[in-house]
């Protein structure tokens, strides 16, 4: 006899019995909370009595069904022949021939029903067969719950993996929204730090480049985290991107971006943002906040400030404004932006992170990269090893070296050239630079030292760099920087600088131990007040600096033996 | 190629080089040959006099070392007369100016040499 119980390998009572075709189904209270109708197997109607039948239709049982309640409360075996209930699943197990059916409980739950069609005797079903059915249903009941539980089991490792395997790829697509590249910008020691608490975050962080040398830095924080934050992430990055150049302004950019998010945001969700345009040649800073933590500069007199800007978060409420605020992040000062996965870290004694521990840090460190080092060790010694992370964390941390430009009025490009490799062109260089720092406050000896720098820098540039192929051209900007003035000289290679000591040596020289060359980098170094090198995009680059205002006359080298 | 005037002044002589324009490297054969024609009567001190030289650069710097080197080597004094104020410096900061006494014209310089030789 054909059985189309659910568990494999299970007693059949058909074949003891000689019963019609049998079925269970699931537990019904189970499928029902999937919120499907119940489906079982049903025996083929009037099967002939020598042919075992097939496997009948399956028969759904809607979750309301009223003979689930009376199967519940009825143990044992059941006639449905003689049943009044008003039932569609009773119609249809009729219509397919079943006689008898027999829920199978176990530990107080319908896990299935056992269902016969007539017996293939003459005879009806017998007081034996009944208890024979019972006893078997007590055996197959918890067998077939062992077997549905397996087999949920699996499913929910399948739909497990499947999630963890688009959270992934979820997480890659977040990745790319995140800069890939730090921006390299001349005197300022930039770090970032990110790390979501969940696969992907509401955290976000960006330097969008402003087209006009400046770059707007930007921290944010979507409420809640996971994926419905990171989603909310995803558009506020990009409206970023878009307005953040366009707009120029930071409060102006926090606005439109507010509107726009209003429009789409869901209602319980909202994003804290701050923006802030950086000048890296001045260290100017215009900032605008909605509703984010305030960024701490640390001065060089080692106090620790607030930049200090309000406006609500973005999403909240259309038609928002927000203050800007300015500042000026002198050489030697350090900036940290940060979300507050930093500061309200529990550890497992409650205990917060806190403002003061953050202020404590910025104080102390020496570098950008130091900085964000420092408050992930820091935080890890505080939480302990155990604690899970609460939140996301972002950390954005800026350090405008020593050497940097002090802050000062109009600044800007004054002249640019190019000079092909010709041995000679450095003389044109240098009277190029000389008019053209005419009445920017030289005295004349700096003019006179500039020159020296520029025709040696030019000269390293043809030789050294560009090999004296006319076809290379040496590029030379002037640049006013307020209280300084910049020449930048770059050629084609990225070994522009004259080989041989760095510190030559007159009595090795004068006694044949060192060429008599060699003075070019020396020169150079004590003629200007700063001197960097850069190679960047296949080109090397020398920038030479004179501050203006005093006579600031290089020290001269005193590790020489004399 | 230029050719830089040479004569011999004082007791003892001393031969002084009138260096002019650009002392860099199209300076080299010009220099050389000014060198041979002062060293042509052994004098004791050599003057290099920087009054018409508008430009040095770090390869004259070389070429300075070594006409100072080959003097040394043959047992003349090397003086320098003449240089900008910049350029003094640029002999300070190469200590060329720890071998080569500087004056500030010609005359000077050879009045110091024969006052320095006789004493």
């Amino acid at each position: 006899m054909a059985s189309s119980v659910d568990v494999h390998g299970g007693p059949s009572p058909a074949d003891s019995t000689t019963a019609r075709p049998v079925g269970t189904t699931p537990d019904p209270s189970r499928r029902s909370r999937l919120g499907g109708r119940l489906r079982r197997r049903a025996p083929a109607p009037a099967a002939p009595a020598d042919v075992p039948a097939a496997v009948g239709p399956e028969i759904d049982i809607a979750p309301n069904d009223p003979i689930l309640a009376f199967l519940h409360s009825t143990p044992g075996v059941v006639d449905i022949r003689g049943l009044t209930i008003e039932s569609p699943a009773l119609e249809a197990m009729r219509a397919a021939g079943v006689v008898l059916v027999v829920p199978l409980v176990t530990s107080g739950e319908m896990v299935g029903l056992l269902q016969l069609g007539p017996r293939l005797s003459e005879r009806d079903y017998s007081k034996d067969d009944r208890q024979l059915l019972e006893s078997l249903a007590r055996y197959a009941a918890p067998a077939l719950r062992l077997g549905q539980l397996v087999r949920e089991q699996e499913a929910e490792a399948r739909s497990r993996e499947r999630i963890e395997q688009e959270l992934k790829v979820a997480q890659l697509i977040q990745q790319q929204f995140l800069p890939k590249a730090l921006p390299d910008l001349p005197t300022w020691n930039i770090s970032a730090f990110y790390r979501p608490a969940r696969t992907v975050g509401g955290d976000f962080y960006d330097f969008i480049p402003m087209g006009d040398g400046r770059v707007m830095v930007v921290t944010g924080d979507v409420t809640d985290k996971g994926v419905p934050a990171a989603l909310v992430m995803a558009s506020t990055h990009a409206l970023l991107r878009e307005t953040g150049p366009r707009l120029g302004s930071p409060s102006a950019v926090l606005a439109r971006v507010n509107d726009l998010l209003c429009e789409d945001i869901p209602a319980h969700m909202f994003v804290t943002c701050l923006a802030m345009v950086l000048n890296p040649l001045t260290g100017s800073i215009e900032f605008a906040n909605a509703g984010h933590n305030l960024p701490y500069v640390r001065g060089v007199d080692g106090r620790v400030r607030e930049l200090r800007a309000t406006g609500m978060p973005l999403g909240l409420m259309p038609g928002m404004s927000y203050e800007q605020s300015q500042a000026v992040v002198a050489p030697g000062e350090r900036l940290l932006l940060y979300s507050d996965g930093l500061t309200e870290q529990h550890n497992s004694s409650g205990e917060m992170f806190g403002f003061g521990r953050t202020e404590r840090l910025v104080a102390r460190a020496h570098s950008g990269v130091e900085l964000t080092d420092l408050c992930i060790s820091e935080l890890a010694v505080f939480t302990g090893p155990d604690v899970e992370q609460e939140d996301d964390i972002t950390l954005v941390a800026l350090w405008r070296s020593e050497g940097a430009a002090p802050p000062a009025g109009e600044t800007g490009e004054i002249t640019a050239f190019s000079l092909p490799s010709e041995p000679g062109n450095e003389r044109t260089a240098l009277a190029r630079v000389a008019e053209a720092v005419a009445g920017y406050g030289l005295t004349e000896d700096q003019l006179e030292r500039l020159k020296t720098a520029v025709a040696e820098t030019t000269m390293n540039a043809i030789e050294h760099g560009n090999h004296n192929r006319p076809e290379l051209d040496v590029h030379v900007a002037v640049i006013d920087e307020g209280t300084q003035l910049a020449v930048t000289i770059s050629d084609s290679g990225t070994d522009g600088v004259e080989p041989g000591p760095t510190h030559p040596d007159l009595e090795l020289k004068l006694a044949g131990l060192q060429t008599p060359r060699g003075w070019g980098l020396f020169l150079i170094e004590n003629m200007v007040d700063e001197v960097e090198q850069s190679t960047e995009e296949g080109r090397h680059t020398v920038r030479l600096v004179m501050h203006l205002g005093a006579d600031t006359t290089p020290e001269e080298e005193t590790d020489v033996d004399v | 190629m230029s050719t830089y005037d040479v004569e011999v002044r004082g007791e003892p002589p001393v031969a002084v080089m009138a260096l002019e324009g650009n002392i860099d490297r199209d300076a080299m054969a010009s220099l050389n040959a000014a060198y041979e024609a002062a060293v042509g009567g052994d004098p004791k001190v050599v003057l290099l006099d920087f009054q018409d030289v508008h430009y040095i650069n770090s390869t004259g710097i070389a070429l300075i070392v070594g006409v100072l080197g080959r003097a040394r080597a043959e047992g003349r004094q090397v003086l320098a007369s003449g240089l900008t104020e910049h350029y003094e410096r640029i002999f300070t900061i190469t200590r060329l100016s720890d071998f080569i006494q500087i004056y500030a014209d010609v005359d000077s310089a050879v009045d110091g040499a024969t006052t320095h030789q006789r004493t």
